[in-house]
C-alpha cells in the first residue's frame, strides 16, 4: 500500500480538484465570458433596454428547457414542445378573436384569464397525451413526441387553413381585450414573462429538491427499475414530467402570442433543439438521472445571449449557427471530460485513505 | 504430473493492485503463469479473480504494480493489446454478438480476407468448423450465435479463444454452463492445449474440477492472494481453509426468542411463464413474526419470481396474500410497501440502487412520505433517519452526500436493507442477502437480520447457500421448479434432505409422487 500514496502526490490531487471545481463552474463561466466580451465587442450591449429584450429573448427558450430538464433527467426525450407552442398560440388566437360557437346559434367567449387557462389546459393535455403514448403503450419518447410533434404542428395549421390569427385585441363588448399584457406588460419595471419566468423556475427549483415528486424524478431518471421496487410510481412521474412540458410550451405560445398580437401557425418550429442545448449546456445528461433547473437556465442565458449578441455584433446568421453549434459540443465534451477527472479524484483519494 | 522446474514461467504479476470506485479489488497480487500447465485460480465470489484476469487480459489496467511477460516488464492498454502478445481470454459473462454467426464470431475484429478486403466467408466457415470440430459439439459455423443453448454458446467462446493460438489462455468458469459431456470434452482440448505448451489459467468454483486438471493453485481471499502451492500437494480441505481463512463464516447466533402470531401468509401463488408452465407453481406459505424463514433452492428454482408476486411486481399472478390475517388486495408495489412489504433485490446495482444518487437519498427513497408535511420534504427530519439508519446498520461513508456507487459491496447492500427498513415495514423479504459483499460485511448482514426478527420482524429470505440457510432459519423452505418441495423446522432439517428436495422435479420424476402443495413436513 506504501507507492499507491507516493504516486498520488498531494499536490496533483488538488490540483485536480481545482480543476475539477472550475469544471463543475463552466456554464457559469461560460455565461461571464460571453458577458463580458460582448459588453466589449459590441456597443449598447450592456443598457438596460437591450438587456430586457434579451431577456425576453432568453425567457422563451428557458420556459421549455425547464421543461424539458425535468423530462430529460426522467430518462426521456421531449420533441413536441416546439409544435405544442404553435398549437397553444393558435388556440389562444383562435379563442380572442372567434371564441366557441355552440352551433345553437349562441358563440361563447371567454375573458383573457380563461383563455389563458383553456391555453394551459391545452399544453397539459398534449403533454398528457405524450405521456400516455409512452407509460401505456409503451412507446419510446423520441417517437411518441415526434408524432406528437407532427400531429400538433398539423392540427395549428388547420386550425386557420395555415393562416395567421392577426390583431388579437379583442373586443371591449365581449370582454376579450387586454391579451396584450402577458407580452407588453410590466411590473415593477420588468416584463410580465420575465416575472412568470422567475415564479416558473422557482417552483421547478423547490419542486426538483423538496419534494418527494421531485426526488422521484431523479430516481425514476437514475435506475428506474429500482425506483419501480422501492415503489416509486413510475408511471405517474413520468406522466407529470410530460405535462409540465406541455405547460411550459402552453405558456411560450401564449407569451409569444401576446408579443405580435398574432398567431401563426408555424411559430415555434426547432424550438425544442434550443431547448434540449440549453438543457445540456445546463449540465443535464442525456443519458437521465442529472440536471438541475438552475444549471439549465444558465444555459439557456449562454444560448441567448450568444446568438443576440452576435446579431448585435453584426455577425452572419450562418456564422451563428455553426458557433451555437460548437458550444454546445464544448459543453458536452468538457461535462464528460469533468466526470472523468471526478472519478479519478475520488479514486486517488480512495487510494490514499487505503 | 511434473515439477515446478519444467515449467518456465511466462506471465508474471508483480504487486499488482487495482481500485475501483468504492472497493479495493486486488490488493499487491504476485501471481505466476507458468507454460505449459493449468495454473488454477479459486476465491470465493467478490476475492477478486476476475479482476485479476481482466489485468491479465488487458481489458483492465493495473492501479499500480507491474506486468511481466518473458521476463520483460509489459503495460496492456486493451484486450486487443494483449491478443497481440499471445494472450486470449475466455469471459465468464458470454461476449459474442448474437445477431452474427458462429464462424463470424470466431473471426470478429481479424476477419479473413480474400485480395479485395472483402471477408472470405467459406474460408471462415471452414477455419471455424475445424475450431468446433475439436468440440465435438455439433455446433456448425453458420448458426446464429442466439439460436445456441448457452452451454453452447460457452464453447463458441471457447473455440474463439482458442484460435487465437494464444500462449497464455485465461479460462474464467468455463464450465459453469456445460453439461457433463461437454466439460469431459473440454477437459481434453485443455489437455491438448498444455502438450503443446499453452499456459492455462483456469478459474473455477468446482473443487472437485479444480483438483484433477490443476497443476499450480492459486487462492485469493478479500483481493489478496492467500496460498500458492501445487496442485498435487494439496487437497480441498486445503483449498478451502485458504479461501475462507481464520474468520470462517459468523453467523449470529440464534438467541431463542420465540416467534409470535402469524405476520404474513401467501396462498397459492401462481406466475405463469411466458414460454409456458408455471414460474411459481401454487405456492402457499406462513410466517410468524419473529421468525426468520429460509427458502433454499437452485438456480431457476422461482425464489426470486415468488417475491416479486408478493411484492406485486408481476400483474399477471394470482394467489392470495395476507398480513396479520388481512388479505392484501392492492396489486401495486407502492401500495404493498405501504402495507407493510419490503424487498431486498437479489441484483444490487440494477434493481437495489439508484447509483447515481447520493446515500442519503437512496436510503429515504421508499419512505419520503414519512418526512413530508404537506408536500415539503423536511431536511431535518431525514437527515436525522439517515442518521440513524447509517449507525444503526453501520454503513461506513463519510458523508451520506457521496454517490451511493462510491461505497464498497458490503456498505451498498447495508443501504439497500436500510432503504427497506424506513418504511417500516412488518415482513421483510430477502433475496440473496449476502451475495458479493465480503465476509465481514456479511457477518453485520446476518447479525442485522438476527436482531431485526428480534424485534417482531417477519424475515423471508432466499438462498442458494446451504450453509446459510442452515445456520440462520428457524424453519426452511425448500423450492424447485417453481413448487414448494419441502418444509423443515431448523431442529429436525438435514443438508441431505434438503439437497434432495431442491432437486426435486430436475430428474424424470413420476408425476403421482409430486408432493402436495403447500406445506409439507418430513
Amino acid at each position: 500500500m506504501t507507492d499507491i500514496p507516493a504516486r498520488a502526490a498531494p499536490s496533483s490531487a488538488s490540483s485536480g480538484s481545482a480543476l475539477l471545481t472550475l469544471m463543475k463552474l463552466r456554464t457559469f463561466i461560460a455565461l461571464i465570458a460571453v458577458l463580458v466580451f460582448f459588453s466589449i465587442a459590441a456597443p449598447n450591449f450592456l443598457s438596460a433596454a437591450n438587456l430586457i429584450l434579451m431577456a425576453k429573448h432568453v425567457a422563451l427558450n428557458a420556459f421549455l428547457a425547464m421543461g424539458m430538464t425535468f423530462v430529460i433527467i426522467t430518462g426521456g426525450i421531449d420533441l413536441s414542445v416546439g409544435s405544442i407552442v404553435g398549437l397553444c398560440g393558435m388556440v389562444a388566437g383562435y379563442l380572442v378573436l372567434n371564441g366557441i360557437d355552440l352551433q345553437i346559434g349562441y358563440t361563447i367567449y371567454f375573458n383573457v384569464v380563461e383563455i389563458a387557462l383553456i391555453t394551459l389546459a391545452v399544453g397539459i393535455l398534449i403533454g398528457a397525451v405524450n405521456g400516455l403514448l409512452i407509460t401505456r403503450l409503451n412507446v419510446a419518447p423520441f417517437i411518441a413526441t415526434l408524432g406528437v410533434l407532427y400531429v400538433a404542428r398539423g392540427l395549428a395549421l388547420l386550425s386557420s387553413d395555415g393562416r395567421t390569427f392577426p390583431n388579437l385585441v379583442g373586443k371591449p363588448e365581449l370582454g376579450t381585450t387586454g391579451f396584450g399584457f402577458l407580452g407588453a406588460g410590466r411590473l415593477v419595471g420588468l416584463p410580465v414573462s420575465i416575472w412568470i419566468l422567475i415564479v416558473v423556475a422557482l417552483g421547478a427549483a423547490y419542486l426538483a429538491r423538496y419534494t418527494p415528486l421531485g426526488r422521484h424524478i431523479f430516481a425514476v431518471g437514475g435506475n428506474e427499475r429500482a425506483a419501480r421496487i422501492s415503489g416509486v410510481r413510475v408511471n405517474m412521474v413520468k406522466m407529470f414530467v410530460y405535462m409540465f412540458s406541455g405547460f411550459c410550451a402552453a405558456i411560450v405560445g401564449l407569451i409569444i402570442s401576446s408579443e405580435l398580437m398574432a398567431s401563426h401557425p408555424a411559430t415555434g418550429e426547432s424550438f425544442e433543439l434550443n431547448a434540449i442545448a440549453a438543457a445540456v449546456l445546463g449540465g443535464t445528461s442525456m443519458s437521465g438521472g442529472r440536471g438541475t433547473i438552475g444549471g439549465t437556465i444558465v444555459g439557456a442565458f449562454v444560448i441567448g445571449i450568444l446568438s443576440d449578441g452576435l446579431v448585435m455584433m453584426g455577425v452572419s446568421s450562418f456564422w451563428q449557427m455553426v458557433i451555437k453549434g460548437l458550444v454546445i459540443i464544448v459543453a458536452v465534451v468538457v461535462d464528460q471530460a469533468q466526470r472523468r477527472l471526478q472519478q479519478r479524484v475520488t479514486l486517488m483519494q480512495m487510494a490514499r485513505a487505503g | 504430473m511434473t515439477t515446478a522446474l519444467d515449467h518456465d514461467v511466462i506471465l508474471k504479476l508483480e504487486d499488482v493492485s487495482k481500485v475501483y470506485a468504492g472497493t479495493v479489488a486486488v490488493k499487491q497480487a504476485n501471481f505466476a503463469v507458468r507454460k505449459g500447465a493449468v495454473n488454477v485460480l479459486v476465491g470465493e465470489n467478490g476475492a477478486g479473480k476476475s479482476t485479476l484476469m481482466k489485468i491479465i487480459a488487458g481489458v483492465e489496467q493495473p492501479t499500480a504494480g507491474r506486468i511481466l511477460l518473458d521476463g520483460n516488464e509489459v503495460s496492456f492498454s486493451s484486450s486487443g493489446d494483449a491478443v497481440n502478445r499471445g494472450i486470449g481470454m475466455v469471459f465468464q459473462e458470454l461476449n459474442l454478438f448474437g445477431n452474427m454467426t458462429v464462424a463470424e464470431n470466431i473471426f470478429a475484429t481479424r476477419e479473413i480476407t480474400n485480395r479485395f478486403r472483402k471477408i472470405d466467408r467459406k474460408a471462415q466457415e471452414r477455419r471455424a468448423g475445424e475450431f468446433l470440430d475439436r468440440l465435438e459439439a455439433g455446433i456448425r459455423p453458420d448458426m446464429l450465435v442466439e439460436d445456441l443453448r448457452i452451454g453452447q454458446q460457452q464453447l463458441v467462446e471457447i473455440a474463439k479463444a482458442v484460435s487465437l493460438d494464444a500462449r497464455v489462455l485465461i479460462m474464467d468458469e468455463p464450465t459453469s454452463a456445460l453439461s457433463a459431456a461437454e466439460v469431459e470434452i473440454l477437459f481434453k482440448v485443455i489437455a491438448d492445449l498444455k502438450a503443446h505448451g499453452v499456459a492455462i489459467v483456469y478459474i473455477s468454483h468446482r473443487l472437485e474440477e479444480l483438483i484433477r486438471i490443476g497443476d499450480y493453485i492459486t487462492v485469493l481471499r478479500d483481493g489478496r492472494i492467500t496460498g500458492q502451492e501445487e496442485v498435487k500437494n494439496v487437497d480441498t480441505q486445503w483449498i478451502v481453509r485458504q479461501m475462507i481463512g481464520s474468520d470462517a463464516k459468523d453467523f449470529a447466533k440464534a438467541d431463542g426468542h420465540v416467534p409470535g402470531e402469524e405476520v404474513f401468509r401467501a396462498e397459492d401463488i401462481c406466475l405463469p411463464r411466458v414460454t409456458g408452465g408455471l414460474a411459481v407453481d401454487h405456492v402457499s406459505l406462513s410466517l410468524r413474526a419473529g421468525e426468520i424463514l429460509g427458502i433454499y433452492g437452485l438456480m431457476g428454482a422461482g425464489r426470486s419470481e415468488l417475491f416479486d408476486c408478493i411484492m406485486g411486481r408481476h400483474g399477471h399472478a394470482s394467489g392470495k396474500i395476507f398480513i396479520d390475517g388481512k388479505q392484501i388486495r392492492e396489486r401495486d408495489t407502492t401500495r404493498r410497501i405501504r402495507r407493510g412489504l419490503a424487498l431486498i433485490p437479489e441484483d444490487r446495482q440494477r434493481e437495489g440502487l439508484v447509483s447515481i444518487l447520493s446515500v442519503a437519498s437512496n436510503l429515504t427513497l421508499a419512505s419520503l412520505s414519512r418526512f413530508v408535511r404537506l408536500f415539503h420534504i423536511r431536511g431535518d427530519a431525514e437527515r436525522q433517519a439517515v442518521r440513524q439508519m447509517v449507525r444503526e446498520l453501520s454503513i461506513k461513508v463519510a458523508d451520506t452526500a457521496q454517490e451511493v456507487s462510491s461505497l464498497s459491496g458490503g456498505n451498498q447492500q447495508k443501504v439497500v436493507i436500510g432503504k427497506a427498513l424506513l418504511t417500516g415495514p412488518k415482513v421483510l423479504l430477502m433475496d440473496e442477502p449476502s451475495r458479493g459483499i465480503d465476509v465481514g460485511a456479511k457477518a453485520d448482514v446476518f447479525r442485522t437480520m438476527r436482531k431485526l426478527s428480534r424485534d417482531g420482524l417477519g424475515i423471508l429470505f432466499a438462498t442458494s447457500d446451504l450453509d446459510e440457510v442452515m445456520a440462520l432459519s428457524d424453519r426452511i423452505a425448500v423450492m424447485s421448479n417453481g413448487r414448494l418441495t419441502g418444509m423443515f423446522d431448523r431442529a429436525e432439517a438435514s443438508e441431505a434432505a434438503i439437497v434432495a428436495a431442491s432437486a426435486f422435479g430436475h430428474g424424470p420424476a413420476p408425476a403421482h409422487l409430486a408432493p402436495e402443495f403447500g406445506e409439507q413436513r418430513r
